[in-house]
């Protein structure tokens, strides 16, 4: 039973929509296969527009770790934009795959990556778009199972009237155990139905189905606890870790689309995980041990990643990629085995710190120079305890300033406002600290030619972290503290000149702060939002914050709470949090220890090189610490220059 | 480029680009089986190899079907001053399209207007168009089955504003009402010189010296 393509409906809307190339597929790497010889086929969605979706790592991973396997067949489907929807819904034409353009509904499973809660009402018009119905609850056997996967994903209460499932953590593993269940429940006849299947999926301990979990309240609102409605359900829900990284040297054939990207580079992730510790980044903490790939699978991921895509540009992805164990003799090898060649390569590192330039150094030898971004997060010392980064004021000019004698004629300087104790002489230190960076970059240079950027964002307080108990500030605090921040910058003419601001305004954190940390109360709200038209949240030009505040006060009071509840109160120890029941590894105990520490601003190590502090993931997880060094090379070189 | 192995040069400069320019570019929507471009390379290299090459590195819908030396003389824009396109327009009798185009044809000038980059401009489209007719056959190759299917032929001189296969059918509605139900499909067949004879000449035959790339 075949399923029809929608193209010929859909090529008839093509040139009646904008970008219409973003929808037409057939991109290099992309798979069509046969649909009556699949026994499982999977939709995987990244929810924003193709041309942030397409180069998302972590689709294009399972794309093609379940495309390798022959009687599995997966495509992927991008969220549209309103005038293609409006035409859609006009003509009656369905959310499509951009691989064979087959109707989303017809698939088994819809995979859905979250890297950020801002794509939750796209999820919704997806899933509308499709035919299937928004609500898990009211879908049959003929609908597929909507799994969210991605960071997200480690709070899906807010969502969770509308997926079936969330896999928490590394998807590799994941989506080919699901594959497992879902192809032998085909195989028996679908026995028991859409419920026996989740149920199956549920008894994994690692795929967290919603449905089987009830949520009892206290009379003030706060979570009385989240148990299993049924017996043969685990209590708690495990996250997934990929381990030996070598061997998943995925996307080897990286996607190359014919429509413009965002990223048009091979990105290669050098090593998962980071234990710095800082205490604002969910990431980090939900990412843990640190894994690293080695120097010569990177080498070789590079190699044939660029035959492959005629990619001119590579990414060396990680959290914090100057900590790689071997990451010197990585860009030194990358670095001459490219010399010559038109091939960019550049390490997206935020680490303050002079081996960072030289690193950079090492990666523009081949003339082009990308930007340096040094992230302090904090404008005073005193905050950088708080948030566990631990960066010296002076470690930080005399990195920039090695930046600018080393040839760097513009610096970006990154921090956040709104973080815990925060007051406003922290965030006037930033304006202190850019103009000692312009005073002694002038200074070491001799040159008024030099500048830098000062970027803020707002801090949201995130699940699995220590500030998770942690409350938002108003977004009136925010404004006004970046207020006078401009006016401090600017109190100094000379200096002001040469320092950029960029910023984000505190509406759409606190917005993003609902979701973060919602329950599925916070469910309807997303559902209101979307019906009144929310769509591409991340996108300021469609972010309506007057939307969503109108759609928390009109759903909210009858449970009795409302968006201020759920984001500028700060939660004490004993309450249970809606995530409590989805296990990331890190004992709770530990991260209240580290809220605590925060506040007395005491510092925590990274247990890479000192002992573990038994944050509580490698022992419940059975994992450990995978890093080099391994002691190879990327020499002797192939010369790839003089190939081709 | 790079899939191929194609010894692409490079502009000199801050941010080299590589060199190519692509000749009248098809608008966006429309199919095309004659589209154009000039590649400068770093070396000498076998037209017929970087054809093979190109044409096996780029994804399946973009076929590479000729490749020639340039010869110095004449640019490859100095030799395409005309396009020939074919338009099907599914729910469209070949009658009325008939009757559009003999009303187009007896006009002096038909004024359309259109947004272009340097905002709403109207200019003629009749000027422009050296032939329009309907195509009798009607078992045409149109995916839209069960509904009449009028087929236009079109020959469209390159002028400033261009004049598009839209323009056209926006002006066959200013002179006759035509509203076609769908989306109609166009396809530009060729790109050229436009002969007294009123044929397209293909660009690339000066330098080929009228032998096939194949037959060498
Ligand atoms: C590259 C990148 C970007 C690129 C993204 C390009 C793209 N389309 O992917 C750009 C610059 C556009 C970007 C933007 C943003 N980013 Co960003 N980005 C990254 C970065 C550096 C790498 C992401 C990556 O590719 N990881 C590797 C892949 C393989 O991991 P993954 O996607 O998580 O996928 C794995 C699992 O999660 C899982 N999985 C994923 N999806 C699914 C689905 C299913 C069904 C299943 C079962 C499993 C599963 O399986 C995968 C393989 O194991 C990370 C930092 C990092 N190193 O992780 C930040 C990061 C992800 N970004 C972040 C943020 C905040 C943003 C923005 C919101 C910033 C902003 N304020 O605008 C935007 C949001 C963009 C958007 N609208 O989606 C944060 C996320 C915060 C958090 N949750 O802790 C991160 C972690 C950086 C940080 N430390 O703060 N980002
Ligand atoms: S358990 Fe110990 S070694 Fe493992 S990530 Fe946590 S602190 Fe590091």
């Amino acid at each position: 039973m075949s399923v029809p393509s929608v193209f010929p409906q859909l090529e008839q809307l093509l040139p009646r929509i904008s970008k219409p190339i973003q929808y037409v597929g057939g991109e290099l790497g992309a798979v069509v296969k046969d649909w009556d010889s699949a026994a499982v086929r999977w939709a995987l969605m990244y929810p924003d527009a193709y041309e942030v979706g397409l180069p998302n790592q972590g689709v294009q991973i399972l794309y093609e770790v379940l495309n390798e396997l022959p009687d599995v067949l997966a495509e992927r489907t991008y969220a549209v934009w309103p005038d293609l929807e409006r035409l859609m819904r006009e003509h009656g034409v369905p959310q499509f795959t951009v691989d064979a353009h087959r109707p989303v509904g017809a698939f088994d499973l819809l995979g859905v990556s979250f890297a950020t809660e801002l794509g939750y009402t796209n999820l919704l018009t997806a899933i509308d778009l499709a035919g299937v119905p928004l609500l898990a609850r009211d879908r049959t056997t003929d609908h597929p199972v909507v799994v969210a996967g991605g960071h997200a994903a480690f709070n899906p209460e807010p969502i969770a009237d509308f997926v079936d499932a969330a896999v928490l953590g590394d998807g590799e593993e994941a989506v080919l155990e699901i594959t497992g269940i879902v192809r032998a429940w085909k195989a028996e006849g679908s026995p028991g139905g859409r419920d026996e299947l989740l149920l199956r999926l549920a008894r994994t301990e690692s795929v967290y189905v919603p449905r089987f979990y009830d949520v009892d309240y206290l009379p003030d609102g706060r979570i009385q606890r989240v148990v299993p409605n049924r017996a043969d359900v685990p209590f708690r829900v495990h996250k997934r870790t990929t381990m030996n990284l070598d061997e998943w040297p995925y996307p080897k054939k990286p996607l190359v689309p014919l429509a413009e990207t965002v990223h048009e580079r091979y990105a290669v992730e050098i090593f998962r995980g980071c234990t710095r510790g800082c205490r604002f980044c969910q990431a980090g903490m939900i990412t843990r041990p640190v894994r690293e790939r080695s120097i010569t699978t990177v080498g070789q991921m590079v190699k044939e990643g660029l035959e492959f895509s005629g990619f001119s540009e590579v990414g060396l992805l990680s959290l914090s990629s100057a900590d790689h164990s071997e990451i010197g003799d990585i860009c030194s090898g990358l670095a001459q085995q490219y010399e010559g060649t038109n091939v960019s390569l550049s390490l997206p590192s935020t680490r303050v710190d002079a081996f960072n330039v030289t690193l950079a150094q090492e990666l523009s030898r081949n003339g082009r120079r990308t930007g340096l971004t040094f992230a302090p997060e904090g404008g005073s010392e005193r905050i950088r305890k708080v948030i566990n980064k631990m960066v010296s004021e002076e470690d930080l000019i005399r990195t920039v300033v090695t930046a600018y004698t080393n040839g760097w004629r513009q610096v970006k300087l990154y921090f956040m406002c709104g973080l815990p104790t925060e007051t406003d002489d922290d965030v006037l230190q930033i304006a202190r600290l850019a103009h000692e960076v312009i005073r002694a970059g002038r200074a070491a240079t001799g040159s008024k030619d030099i500048r830098c950027t000062v970027s803020i964002g707002g801090f949201v307080p995130k699940p699995h972290t220590p500030f998770q108990w942690a409350s938002m500030c108003t977004p009136e605090v925010i404004d006004g503290r970046l207020r006078k921040l401009k006016a401090e910058i600017n109190s100094d003419r000379s200096l002001g000149r040469a320092i950029g601001f960029r910023y984000h305004d505190g509406e759409p954190s606190l917005i993003e702060g609902l979701l973060s940390r919602g329950d599925r109360r916070v469910g309807a709200v997303i559902r209101r939002v979307w019906e009144e038209g929310g769509r591409f949240d991340g996108w300021s030009e469609h972010f309506s914050y007057r939307r969503w505040v109108d759609a928390a006060a009109a759903t909210l009071p009858e449970f009795g709470v409302d968006l201020d509840w759920y984001t500028t109160r700060e939660r004490d120890e004993t309450e249970v949090l809606p995530w409590d029941h989805l296990d990331s590894g890190l004992d709770k105990d530990w991260l209240w220890q580290d809220w605590q520490d925060a506040t007395s601003g005491y510092e925590q190590d990274d247990c890479r090189w000192t002992p573990c502090f038994d944050c509580g993931v490698c022992p419940s997880m059975d994992t450990e610490i995978q890093i080099g060094p391994t002691g190879r090379k990327l020499l002797p070189l192939t010369p790839v220059a003089s190939a081709g | 480029m790079r899939r191929a192995g194609v010894p692409i040069a490079f502009s000199q400069g801050f941010t080299p680009h590589p060199k190519i320019s692509y000749a009248s570019a098809a608008p966006t929507g429309v199919a095309s089986e004659a589209e154009y471009l000039e590649i400068g390379l770093q070396a000498t290299a076998d037209p017929a190899a970087v054809r093979a090459s190109l044409d096996a590195a780029l994804s399946p819908g973009l076929d590479v079907l000729d490749a020639v030396e340039a010869r110095p003389g004449t640019s490859l824009p100095d030799r395409i001053d005309a396009s020939s396109w074919r338009i099907e327009l599914p729910g469209v009798e070949p009658d009325t399209l008939a009757q559009a185009v003999a009303a187009f044809t007896a006009a002096g000038e038909v004024l359309v207007e259109r947004l272009t980059k340097q905002g709403r401009r109207t200019f003629d489209t009749r000027g422009a168009v050296a032939a329009i007719s309907v195509i009798s056959e009607s078992a045409a190759p149109s995916e839209v089955t069960g509904v009449p299917c009028a087929i236009l032929d079109l020959v469209v001189r390159q002028v400033t504003p261009s004049v598009r296969p839209d323009d056209v059918l926006a002006g066959l509605r200013v002179v006759a009402d035509l509203e076609p139900p769908v989306p109609p499909r166009a396809t530009r067949l060729a790109q050229g010189t436009l002969t007294a004879q009123g044929a397209i000449v293909d660009p690339l035959e000066a330098d080929r010296d009228g032998i096939p790339i194949g037959e060498r």
